[in-house]
């Protein structure tokens, strides 16, 4: 391949919070478009750490596609979620993850699914980027039996290989993803576990304890934190003391990277998988990014914060009009190209939504299964003292 | 005096290799082991067992166990396997139940159960609840173990009993052994089971003697979890109880016995 040093662009991209400049490399071949791209990227903070993640990523086309994909399918899958919950056929809890799709989708392509995650309540998008369905993702929203648990776990309770889900209670799932990785240790597999939390669960005491013996034992863990700014309606000046929470596992070296641009998540990713990988310990990756949609669906999302705030985002740091504005003018893709992937995407979505509408809920029986596992049926006593369920493993 | 014994069929299934005498036996080479060395004995069998099995908890290892229960564990089998953690119920029991997501099988000691409730939430909602929550798809085989209720003179904050606040939870096991052979083969039924299980000692129960036939020193002795058992036949009156308790209860039955009232006493396990 022929590299030519071509300056085609800068683009500015000013906002309260970043300053990046995108300096555009191209090199050129004989194929319609662009195959690869290299990009700067913007610097990541660092804390307890002489080097970070580097300053440029390379982008290939194909890697670009699936990037886009992805983030454009969690995207849609909230706003269709949105939609259903409004038609109340989404009910209970649900957390929808859009404007954060960088976060998910850079952090696995900075792993693979060998490696293990585990994330809070806010779990659609990992849910997916682990290997789920649409489908089933979906399915599991409206509580139907083609769910990803079969209709028992519904939004904060999906599970993949691999993939821990999903857990309500804020800051447990930390410990977990400790363990997940203490097993790893154990096992010798060389692997290691990405283990999410926000800045609200970031206060949280057992994460701390998690910080001491993941340190002491040298757990091959990332600590995540996805800062959007907001636990429920409470801001992070609120409710922390330091709001640098890169720098909170203290003893443990940390990073702070823009989580709205997939590149610099996926760069920091791998900086970090190589740095639990050479032994070396538990390292923390601050993420900053922003969710459009209020902390639940019972949350319109204005109170505590500002409708222009909100926009700003929208219109200055959307990870996928990022991606979509790099792949467009380095030639990487055709605006019709990634329209016929919008359509696709909204294909997928309808299709699901329809499955997830239209397959039947879990029967009876279900209510009372899998209490224990490997276990011979047993009875269990219903709503009513004579009324009896059997219970399957 | 060997207690006549037999076990009392709930309506389950048997699930694992079941003892059943109809005839009280003078047991041939009987051994005298309390349930400190019961359990000890149990551990030391299962993790030379199954590779995956390992203990943690506060003093477990170079301590020998805050009440002795692990002593030489830690000698014999090295820093890996029997692990010393830091005083941080809630972070300890949270890695021990991760651990048990991705496959091995965790033994979390509490150094007493009072201490449990400072990891309650990941003993009840990430252990307990997990398999449900994902239909099947993720089992959680950790055992929760350490001494539970009444001790000498502790005061209040070291003396409850979690029993009925543990065995309302579905999705855990919990067993409340009295004697030596129940501990010994319910621990080891305990640590083969898939699901979590919450196994309630007593401390002064640990250095309690009992007789042990050749059959319970089996290296393969285990009892099936739920199966309640009489401990003493009796026509006239059911005594139930669990862990400490049930001393008493044969002790109240050895002093009725003389006016002529025959108790059962009954093993709720």
């Amino acid at each position: 391949m022929q590299k030519m040093l071509t300056i085609i662009s800068n683009v500015l991209r000013g906002s309260a919070r970043r300053n990046a400049t995108s300096l555009v490399v191209a090199s050129r071949s004989y194929a319609d478009f662009t195959p690869e791209a290299t990009f700067d990227i913007k610097k990541v903070d660092l804390h307890r750490l002489e080097e970070g993640p580097p300053l440029t990523a390379t982008l290939t086309r194909e890697e670009g596609l699936k990037y886009y994909r992805t983030m454009q399918t969690i995207r849609r899958m909230e706003l269709k979620a949105d939609q259903l919950y409004k038609q109340k056929i989404i009910r209970g809890f649900c957390h929808l993850y859009d404007g954060q799709e960088a976060c998910a989708v850079g952090i696995e392509g900075g792993i693979t699914l060998s490696d293990h995650l585990i994330t809070a309540y806010r779990a659609h998008g990992y849910t997916l980027t682990r290997g789920g369905t649409v489908r089933e993702i979906m399915a599991e929203l409206t509580g139907r039996r083609g769910g990803i648990a079969k209709g028992k776990g519904g939004s904060m309770h999906m599970y993949t290989k691999n993939f821990y889900g999903g857990n309500g209670i804020v800051g447990a799932q930390v410990p977990l993803g400790a363990g997940v990785a203490l097993a790893c240790k154990y096992l010798g597999n060389d692997q290691l576990c990405v283990s999410l939390y926000g800045d609200g669960a970031a206060n949280q005491g057992q994460i701390f304890e998690t910080y001491n013996m993941s340190s002491l034992w040298k757990l091959p863990i990332i600590f995540i934190c996805e800062n959007n700014q907001y636990a429920m309606g409470t801001s992070v000046e609120r409710s922390a003391a330091s709001t640098e929470y890169y720098k909170r596992g203290d003893y443990i070296p940390g990073i702070r990277v823009d989580g709205m641009d997939v590149l610099c998540v996926r760069e920091a990713t791998k900086f970090a998988a190589d740095h639990c990988r050479s032994g070396k310990g538990p390292i923390l990756m601050e993420l900053q990014t922003y969710r459009y949609h209020g902390h639940s669906m019972s949350d319109p999302g204005v109170s505590y914060r500002t409708r222009e705030e909100i926009q700003e985002v929208r219109s200055k740091s959307d990870p996928i009009s990022m991606l979509k504005d790099r792949m467009l003018s380095n030639n990487m893709a055709s605006i019709e190209e990634l329209k016929e992937i919008d359509i696709a995407v909204r294909k997928e979505i309808e299709d699901a939504a329809q499955f997830a509408t239209t397959d039947p809920e879990p029967p009876l029986d279900d209510l009372c299964s899998h209490i224990f596992a490997n276990d011979q049926p047993f009875e269990v006593r219903g709503a009513t003292p004579w009324t009896k369920l059997t219970s399957t493993s | 005096m060997a207690s006549i014994r037999c076990f009392l069929r709930s309506g389950k299934s048997a699930v694992s290799v079941v003892l059943r005498r109809e005839f009280s036996k003078t047991s041939p080479a009987a051994v005298q082991v309390n349930v400190r060395d019961a359990l000890n004995q149990a551990m030391d069998e299962e993790l030379e067992r199954d590779e995956r099995v390992f203990l943690l908890g506060e003093e477990v290892a170079q301590y020998d166990g805050a009440y002795k229960v692990s002593r030489g564990l830690w000698k014999k089998y090295g820093d890996k396997r029997i692990i010393d953690t830091p005083i941080t119920e809630m972070g300890f029991a949270g890695i021990a139940v991760g651990a048990a997501f991705a496959g091995l099988r965790p033994i979390c000691e509490f150094m007493t159960w009072n201490f449990s409730m400072q990891a309650i939430d990941q003993v009840i909602n990430s252990a307990a609840k997990t398999y449900y929550m994902s239909a099947g798809a993720q089992p959680v085989p950790i055992v929760f173990r350490g001494p539970n209720g009444s001790s000498a003179g502790v005061a209040a904050q070291h003396s409850q009993c979690f029993a009925a606040w543990y065995g309302h939870c579905p999705g855990l096991k919990v067993i409340s052994p009295w004697s030596a052979e129940d501990a010994r083969g319910l621990l080891k039924a305990a640590i083969r089971d898939n699901n979590p299980v919450v196994f309630l000692e007593n401390e002064l129960m640990y250095g309690v003697p009992f007789d042990l036939s050749e059959e319970v020193m089996h290296k393969d002795f285990v009892l099936p979890i739920g199966k309640a058992k009489v401990e003493r036949q009796g026509t006239h009156i059911t005594l139930v109880s669990h862990s400490r308790c049930v001393g008493f209860c044969l002790d109240a039955a050895a002093v009725l016995a003389k006016e002529g009232v025959e108790c059962e006493v009954s093993v709720v396990l």
